[in-house]
């Protein structure tokens, strides 16, 4: 006799499971393919190498590994590479070159000068306003976004990323909270965190890496806020 | 994507702290894992990782002419090969000077450190002698390529053995190991290459380290006869150091040296042994 | 005397014992080590991501490079560091036999770098190399219709054998020794490498790539299961 919660783990793991490119998912003409995936007759087969979720009608993959796509509304961090006279080019560790045009930063620009604003090797946060054949338009227009000043910047696997935001932020704020700094998260992995002390900061990193290494299991918020609680008390006593 | 300014800062505020981003004191190197004999093919070989950095080597002996001004010793050589396996920075191509000036500091720090007795390598004076090279591939580039590629060459060096030699022929027979060990002496080097960063001084960069990193100093240093000795100093980069830096860096090494080198060697005799 | 046994006890359809990992690169996109016995290769894959120079990019869909590369200790007798004529013949059938898979026609001006390094050699490297290509492939990502199997079979003598060895591609008596490397798509089951090296008769073909395809099974097993025992990193 299995108890209740096992039956839920294990309906959990089957509505889960790793897939290789080319292998069926699911068979039957009621499932709609979704991201990765693709209808091949009666059968939705994997186009990536991922979680297969087919938790609904809509079977897609979530993956484990590989590059970041960009998708229109995304908030990336990006670090730029080179200047040109309409604006500069943005490395977001995206398959496309990504571009920020004069029109979207996020202050006066001096026309002349276009390192004024941004200078080669800043880092900024940005949102993609569109990815086309030629590359990702940017903009620094809005909140929490551009120039990002001090702090460190760590690299995640971009898979990780909905994990450490948490749902409605939950994690993210969480470890905002503990550390006590300021933490932005771009969809690509790439993180941004401040703090007033380099403790606080290397605390913030080792709490997301924590939650990266422990993405898989189960009731991962109230594991981080055990941890947190632990390694704040002896980050405290150094 | 290259090490950002903010890092590269925010690098060196740390230091100045005396802190670095994965909790390591300045001078303390990344875990160390050594595994010799890792070829079927080579001589003699070893596989080396510095944290996540993992570089391999490989010893192959051929039959050559000595130096017209060495007619009774054998000949070294050391190549490397940053492959662009290991990072996208690295593209194909002839060896660019980073992998040229790299295999040249590891290459004098074991030729001067008389590891290699290569009077023992001598075949027919003037005419035929044993040339040892010895060939370094990255596999994973975390920074310190250098200081993990000297100790997989020595590593390699250690367990090599000498390929059978068919005298009537000629010809050296690969494939066929004798049970003849490559003749060493007890001189074994080890590199430590010291990175300025800022005004702090650290060993065993990691990869945004080496990048953020303002100019080196690598240093060889072997068991002398009665002291140890200094086989190769390299500074690169084009920041100046001042002469107190150099003064501490060169006993910090051997501090370090003296540090290190037991365990260094117990864990390649451990891993050796383990693979017999 | 006649071929009647393999030199290391094999049966004739018998494979060297495989071997597969993923994530040997950590600092690449994706990476991948295959083994057959002691043939080892290890691939790494970079991209997708934007091609420079510039001329070089196609407008139209996502570009496969592939560089194959064998490290001076992998043979017997050391093998001089840099390109190779044979190298650069194999770099590119290999990017042939992978490129069918993938699915990177919405890449456009974008490569996928595949670099392939043979770290030991005993025949079927190239093979070898496909295999861990294909796994660096999946691990980073890159979109594909499949995965990419491929196996070295070989005629020695007059007896088709599975998974060559050298000793066995050394073989001079009687018809000598023939090489066929095959690689399969997983799923379709598409031929995507096919090279002869040596003398076979027309009527025996049929049977070699019949045998390549149930050997190429047994490979793709191996690698779907290194792929599922993928944990999260």
């Amino acid at each position: 006799m299995i108890s209740k919660q096992e039956k839920e783990e294990k309906n959990e793991k089957e509505k889960r499971e790793i897939v290789v490119p080319g292998e069926i998912i699911v068979s039957g003409e009621d499932y709609l393919p979704g991201e990765w995936t693709e209808r091949e007759g009666k059968n939705i087969i994997a186009s990536r190498f991922g979680l297969a979720d087919k938790s609904g009608r809509l079977v897609k993959i979530i993956p484990l590994s590989g590059i970041y796509i960009p998708r229109k509304g995304n908030v990336v961090i990006g670090k730029v590479l080179d200047i040109t006279f309409n604006g500069w080019i943005i490395d977001t560790n995206a398959p496309y070159q990504s571009f920020l045009s004069i029109m979207e930063c996020s202050k006066f620009v001096n026309k002349n000068d276009l390192s004024e604003c941004y200078s080669i090797g800043d880092m900024i946060a940005v949102k993609v306003l569109s990815v086309k054949r030629k590359g990702i338009d940017l903009t620094a227009k809005g909140r929490n976004l551009g120039k990002l000043e001090g702090g460190i910047i760590i690299h995640i696997n971009s898979n990780k990323v909905p994990r450490v935001i948490g749902k409605e932020g939950s994690m993210i704020n969480l470890i905002k909270k503990e550390s006590n700094c300021d933490i932005t998260v771009g969809q690509n992995g790439i993180i941004w965190i401040r703090g007033n002390k380099i403790e606080n900061e290397l605390f913030a990193k080792k709490a997301i890496l924590f939650v990266t290494e422990k993405s898989f299991i189960e009731g991962l918020t109230e594991k981080t806020k055990e941890w947190l609680e632990k390694n704040k008390k002896s980050k405290e006593e150094k | 994507m290259d090490v950002p300014n903010l890092t590269k800062k925010r690098i060196k505020d740390y230091l100045e702290a005396g802190k670095r981003f994965d909790g390591r004191k300045l001078l303390d190197h990344r875990n160390i894992e050594i595994e010799p004999c890792v070829s079927n093919n080579a001589e003699g070989s070893a596989r080396v990782k510095m944290g996540d950095t993992e570089v391999i080597a490989g010893v192959k002996m051929g039959l050559g002419e000595p130096y017209p001004d060495h007619e009774d010793e054998g000949t070294m050589m050391t190549t490397m090969e940053l492959l662009p396996l290991s990072s996208e920075n690295f593209e194909y191509g002839p060896p660019r000077i980073n992998a040229i000036e790299t295999a040249r500091i590891i290459d004098r720090g074991i030729r001067e450190s008389g590891l290699i007795d290569f009077k023992k390598l001598c075949v027919k004076k003037g005419e035929k002698v044993w040339t040892v090279f010895i060939d370094l591939y990255s596999i994973n580039d975390d920074g310190n390529l250098l200081d993990a590629g000297a100790l997989a060459a020595i590593t390699a060096l250690l367990n090599a053995k000498i390929p059978k030699y068919d005298e009537k022929q000629e010809k050296v027979v690969f494939g066929e190991l004798t049970t003849k060990k490559l003749p060493l002496t007890k001189d074994i080097p080890i590199t430590f290459t010291f990175h300025k960063i800022g005004k702090a001084i650290i060993l065993d960069p990691s990869r945004e380290e080496e990048e953020a990193s303002d100019t080196r100093l690598s240093i060889a240093l072997s068991h002398g006869k009665k002291e140890i000795m200094v086989n190769a100093m390299q500074k690169g980069g084009e920041v100046p150091f001042s002469q107190e830096e150099i003064i501490k860096i060169i006993d910090a090494a051997e501090k370090k040296y003296k540090e290190i080198e037991k365990e260094l060697f117990d864990k390649i005799e451990k891993n050796l042994k383990a693979k017999k | 005397m006649a071929f009647t046994k393999r030199p290391d006890g094999r049966k004739f359809d018998e494979m060297r014992e495989m071997k597969a990992k993923v994530g040997v690169v950590p600092r690449a996109d994706g990476s991948a080590l295959f083994a057959f016995g002691d043939t080892i290769a290890i691939a790494s894959v970079y991209g997708p991501k934007p091609l420079h120079p510039q001329h070089l990019q196609d407008p139209e869909k996502g570009v496969l490079r592939v560089n194959y590369d064998m490290i001076s200790f992998s043979v017997n007798e050391r093998k001089r560091p840099g390109p190779s004529r044979r190298g650069q013949e194999i770099s590119k059938v290999t990017e042939w036999a992978l490129a069918p898979a993938l699915k990177i026609d919405n890449f456009q001006n974008t490569v996928v770098d595949v670099h392939i390094v043979i770290l030991q050699a005993n025949a079927s490297t190239r093979c070898a190399g496909i295999n861990a290509a294909a796994l660096a492939l999946a691990h980073a990502g890159v979109p594909m219709k499949e995965l990419v199997s491929a196996v070295s079979i070989g005629k020695v003598d007059d007896k088709i054998v599975i998974d060559l060895i050298k000793e066995e591609e050394d073989y001079k008596e009687g018809e000598g020794s023939t090489d066929i490397p095959l690689a399969f798509l997983s799923e379709s089951g598409k031929i995507t490498l096919l090279q002869l090296d040596g003398k076979a008769q027309t009527k025996k073909l049929k049977e070699i790539i019949e045998a390549g395809k149930k050997a190429c099974e047994k490979v793709y097993e191996l690698q779907k299961k290194t792929l599922k025992e993928v944990k999260g990193e």
